[in-house]
């Protein structure tokens, strides 16, 4: 047999795909782990169904997790998949399209059968007539090679079958030179009381690395180099595990104790979980018996005196709304976590989207504006919800860290911050009075006008809140034309002077030019990337990114003006547009992408480039 | 279900390597299932010597202490009082307020959580801390409030509308995790802030402004609903008897654990005379039992008492010769099956109304728990360093 030759290559998409009970998330993040270690810049999109155990075989309990690695730069997940690891005819239907001409798909043969072929709705085998030309197609008899691999193993057949996996694994990690050894300690760990389940995951795992070696059907195996991050500590991180340590940072740097209220819902579970752990830290969870008792509980703790936060997604904001205005009248810190998904309603559970936008800066009764946070980068979620808990407390109000489903789910290697230099989070309550004098609850900081936080337990300052509107100072009810007047624009006047403590504006690629893309949230990347390409290609374009959707920057207008087009991508049917063509009355374009997925950085290249060639309709 | 009833061979409430939170000792807790008290006892179940709400170490405070002696006037705020001229909510907020300088708790640690609704205005009353906040979610704030400061006094105060209706769930989810916390339902079965709709407690058939035909709604019967829910303490009192009021008040606050204080509340406005039957003195002895722990119940002046006849309560007649005292059912708060009887003994015309406290078993409370648990961690693992945190797991290092 030949030897095989290596072929260097810069950067790959791979997309495990298959039924729901293959283990292909597992598959995934396992891959995500070997690729960590090979030091390559990575992100994530793990895609599965909203069922937990959808029928075997169908294309709706197709579940996959795509990761685009690279030597160079990774800015997103990868409009375009280059390998595709299809462990059934369902999965291959499902995601053939997003395989690019020319890629290769990995198919396991043993599952081709004829009903698996009708489950899927393939009339024909795709493998016996001409639908893969076009496709480098590597047959694997992924089942049969697996059941003769483990032939002495005591498991029953079942579970040698749903070992499959770690034979794909094995055999992509071969594929692309990624180390075996971390997929190993990680099976001996987790199976370390099941000594059979865990001989034959590391058994199949090497044939499957072997089975490389030896088929004929790889002439050659790739190589990534690492990428050229920047010096320091890394680790791969999900986004929903850095929000939830960028919350604990804040607890720790600010001394206050961290109460998590929250109710189970999809996709912001996860840092229910995860918050639920730090018990060492003095975290309190609650999981609350609705999504309104979740808010409810974070607010009686702010009243308290703790950092209060709730998490959940749309659906269960729309459930908080009247709440999160209750906090807005009476000025309590706390801090709102939504992961948003498809919508309306159930909408999409398992998708991203960032169609929450402007229920998060309109979706409650009055004039209530509050500032709002969106995260860009799994890593980013740490220090956005760190940069949301310190606005909710130096302004005395709640505050939306708008994130999403891929931000939560997605993964990408983190520069691990350094504790000393995170920003400082100071903490003034209002200290004890011996006076006789009534406290006045509702007198402000004239920089910030935050009110001061009297927690109960202090002498002296006994004093009552609530949602009827407040008199100006003391804080008594008051129904005074002039006074609600007064405190609508000082409630509005106060979110707007967020604004004032925000670092300058990044411009990425040219700062003037043709066509300023202005993004938010977990677009970042995919608009960096199609930046890139589009000044590779001599265009000249720029990017800003918005971390703060409300208060937006002071200096985005300036910006704005430097430009002849301005175009805003989003997840969604054209939200964060309306916004900037109402403050700032400019022809912004829309840019919409509402299929539950992360925007293609080749459709904002396109559209740009049509822009400036003036192909592009102005409505 | 109380925590002396469960099942044989269950698990222990206590999650496995939680301690017993450290919590005063509980009198009632020694005493068997059903057991009876002699007569005149002064520590039913739960109940817990003065001085114990105050954790260890907490300052002592004017309120505690006799330092400096409050009063009544203490408790009252500058706000002028907006309830309609006769409302039974005067004769509640006069009691409380009378209450006050009794509890041993430092002021400035009281603290009153409200809804919506007439009765939910209490907190601006009140010299305290207070949160006025929306319709049905007081539970959920004095959780969250009480589960992060152990230390405060919390008090809900919530109505028929807010508490049963629109805030049913909050209410049956408070009762099961037993948050210690006091719970006064003022319940005038009506909507009396939005002007006079039927309530979860109105009675069916009753004519509202919404039901101008008559209600077809069957109405709640608060103590059954929060003894479903397992709740610890259940009494019930009424506006136009401030005395036993405050004694129930007491009670409830003395109880470790939930509260849940029903008391009867005229509307004279929407809903006027609602609970007269059982409140004005014509009627009073004949329609209302007051219940105590370890006596039997009798009422109507001692001529009258209720036993147990099968399954069933009956009235018996006391001066005919048949019946003694003797015969009539003793009063024990820590039966489960007892307070199972008395609290459905609802707007019955063979039965009195009971009032008393119904029900009353300790079992560990939600924040007791919350920081056992906390503790139990930090004691086992060490206090967490988050840069330990941050660099756990596989990292790698990138050099320059």
């Amino acid at each position: 047999m030949a030897p095989k030759t290596v072929e260097s290559i810069a950067e790959a998409t791979i997309l495990f795909a298959g039924d729901s009970g293959d283990g292909m998330q597992l598959t995934g993040s396992q891959f995500t782990l070997a690729t960590a270690y090979a030091m390559n810049d990575l992100a994530t999109l793990p895609d599965f169904p909203a069922e937990i155990r959808a029928p075997a075989g169908t294309t709706y309990g197709v579940s996959g997790f795509q990761l685009h690695f690279g030597s160079v730069n990774i800015q997103t997940p990868g409009d375009e998949v280059d390998l595709l690891v299809a462990m059934n005819p369902a999965a291959l239907k499902v995601n053939l399209e997003r395989v690019r001409k020319g890629g290769s798909v990995l198919v396991n043969t043993s599952a081709f059968e004829k009903r698996s072929l009708d489950l899927a709705g393939y009339e024909e085998d795709p493998l016996e007539n001409d639908s893969l030309d076009g496709y480098q197609v590597i047959r694997v008899e992924l089942t049969k090679l697996t059941r003769e691999a483990l032939k002495d193993s005591p498991l029953n057949q079942k579970e040698i079958d749903r070992s499959k996996n770690m034979f794909a694994l094995g055999l992509a990690l071969w594929l692309y030179s990624r180390p075996v050894d971390p997929a190993q300690r990680w099976i001996s760990q987790k199976f370390a009381k099941k000594p059979a389940i865990m001989e034959a995951n590391l058994h199949l795992l090497k044939k499957g690395y072997h089975y490389g070696e030896t088929t004929e059907q790889f002439v050659s195996r790739f190589e990534v180099d690492p990428a050229s991050l920047e010096p320091g500590r890394y680790r791969a991180i999900q986004g929903v595990h850095a929000l939830a340590l960028g919350l604990l940072a804040a607890s720790v740097e600010s001394g206050l104790p961290l109460f998590y209220g929250s109710y189970p819902i999809t996709p912001a579970s996860d840092l229910l979980h995860t918050l639920s752990r730090y018990k060492h830290f003095g975290v309190m969870t609650f999981q609350a018996e609705d999504e309104i008792a979740a808010v409810g509980s974070a607010i009686g703790a702010a009243f308290g005196g703790s950092l209060a936060v709730t998490g959940t997604s749309g659906p269960g904001v729309a459930l908080k709304a009247e709440a999160i205005g209750l906090a807005h009248i009476m000025e309590l810190p706390m801090v709102i976590v939504n992961m948003q998904r498809g919508g309306p309603s159930t909408g999409l559970p398992t998708k991203t989207e960032q169609s929450d936008l402007l229920q998060a800066m309109f979706g409650r009764n009055g004039d209530s504006s509050i500032p709002i946070v969106a995260p860009s980068t799994p890593g980013d979620c740490f220090e956005a919800a760190y940069e949301a808990a310190r606005i909710a407390v130096t302004y005395m109000t709640p505050v939306i860290l708008l994130s999403d489903g891929y931000l939560a789910n997605g993964s990408a290697p983190w520069l691990i911050p350094d504790v000393s230099k995170l920003p400082p989070f100071p903490v003034q309550f209002a200290k004890e009075s011996l006076s006789d004098e009534e406290f006045r609850p509702y007198v402000r900081n004239k920089e910030t006008l935050a009110r001061p936080w009297a927690k109960p337990g202090t002498k002296g300052l006994e004093h009552r809140i609530g949602g009827l509107e407040k008199q100006d100072g003391t804080g008594n009810v008051s129904y005074d034309a002039g006074n609600h007047e007064t405190m609508t624009r000082l409630r509005e006047e106060k979110t707007d002077r967020v604004a004032r403590d925000l670092p300058p504006l990044e411009v990425y690629g040219k700062t003037e030019g043709d066509v300023l893309i202005i993004g938010w949230g977990s677009t970042r990347g995919s608009i960096e990337a199609a930046t890139d390409r589009l000044l590779a290609a001599g265009r000249s374009v720029g990017a800003v990114h918005l971390r703060h959707v409300n208060p937006l920057p002071l200096d985005l207008k300036s910006i704005c003006d430097r430009f002849t087009h301005l175009v805003v991508p989003e997840l969604n049917n054209g939200q964060m547009v309306r916004i900037l063509r109402d403050r700032f009355l400019l022809p912004f374009q829309s840019l919409t992408k509402i299929q539950g997925r992360p925007f293609p950085a080749g459709e904002i290249v396109s559209f740009v480039e049509s822009m400036i060639d003036g192909h592009t309709d102005n409505g | 279900m109380a925590d002396d009833k469960k099942p044989a061979g269950r698990k222990p409430t206590l999650p496995p390597g939680m301690k017993k939170p450290a919590g005063p000792a509980v009198a009632g807790s020694k005493l068997p299932p059903g057991s009876k008290r002699s007569p005149g006892s002064k520590l039913p179940p739960g109940k817990r010597p003065p001085g114990a709400k105050r954790p260890p170490g907490a300052p002592a405070g004017p309120g505690g202490d006799g330092a400096t002696a409050l009063t009544r006037a203490d408790f009252s705020t500058d706000q002028d009082v907006r309830w309609c001229p006769g409302c039974g909510d005067y004769a509640i907020l006069a009691t409380v307020q009378r209450l006050m300088p009794e509890i041993d708790t430092p002021k400035e640690n009281v603290v009153f959580i409200s809804g919506i609704g007439c009765s939910s205005r209490f907190p601006y009353y009140m010299k305290t801390y207070g949160m006025h906040s929306i319709h049905g979610r007081a539970p959920t704030i004095a959780t969250g409030l009480k589960a992060s400061r152990p230390e405060l006094d919390v008090w809900i105060v919530t109505g028929d509308g807010d508490g049963l209706s629109i805030g049913g769930n909050h209410l049956i989810h408070l009762m099961r995790r037993n948050v210690n916390v006091q719970l006064l339902l003022f319940n005038n079965q009506i909507y009396g802030l939005t002007k006079g709709q039927y309530s979860p407690t109105s009675e069916t058939g009753k004519v509202t402004k919404s039901t101008p035909f008559g209600s077809i709604d069957h109405p709640f019967n608060p103590s059954a609903l929060v003894l479903g829910a397992d709740a610890t303490f259940v009494g019930r009192t009424m506006d136009r008897d401030p005395k036993h009021m405050k004694i129930m008040l007491r009670a409830a606050h003395d109880h470790r654990g939930t509260g849940f204080l029903e008391i009867y509340q005229n509307c004279n406005i929407f809903n006027d005379g609602a609970f007269f039957e059982y409140t004005e003195k014509a009627t009073k002895a004949d329609r209302s039992v007051f219940v105590e722990h370890g006596k039997p119940l009798v009422f109507a002046g001692g001529s009258k008492g209720i036993r147990v006849n099968g399954f069933k309560l009956e009235e018996i007649d006391l001066e005919g010769g048949k019946w003694s005292a003797d015969d009539c059912l003793i009063h024990d708060e820590s039966s489960v099956e007892l307070a199972g009887l008395i609290g459905r003994m609802f707007r019955s015309d063979s039965l009195p109304q009971p009032f008393g406290v119904f029900y009353r078993v300790s079992r560990p409370t939600y924040e007791d728990q919350l920081h056992a648990q906390i503790k139990d961690v930090v004691d086992r693992r060490g206090k967490g360093k988050l840069e330990e945190l941050l660099n756990m797991g596989d990292t790698w290092e990138v050099s320059g």
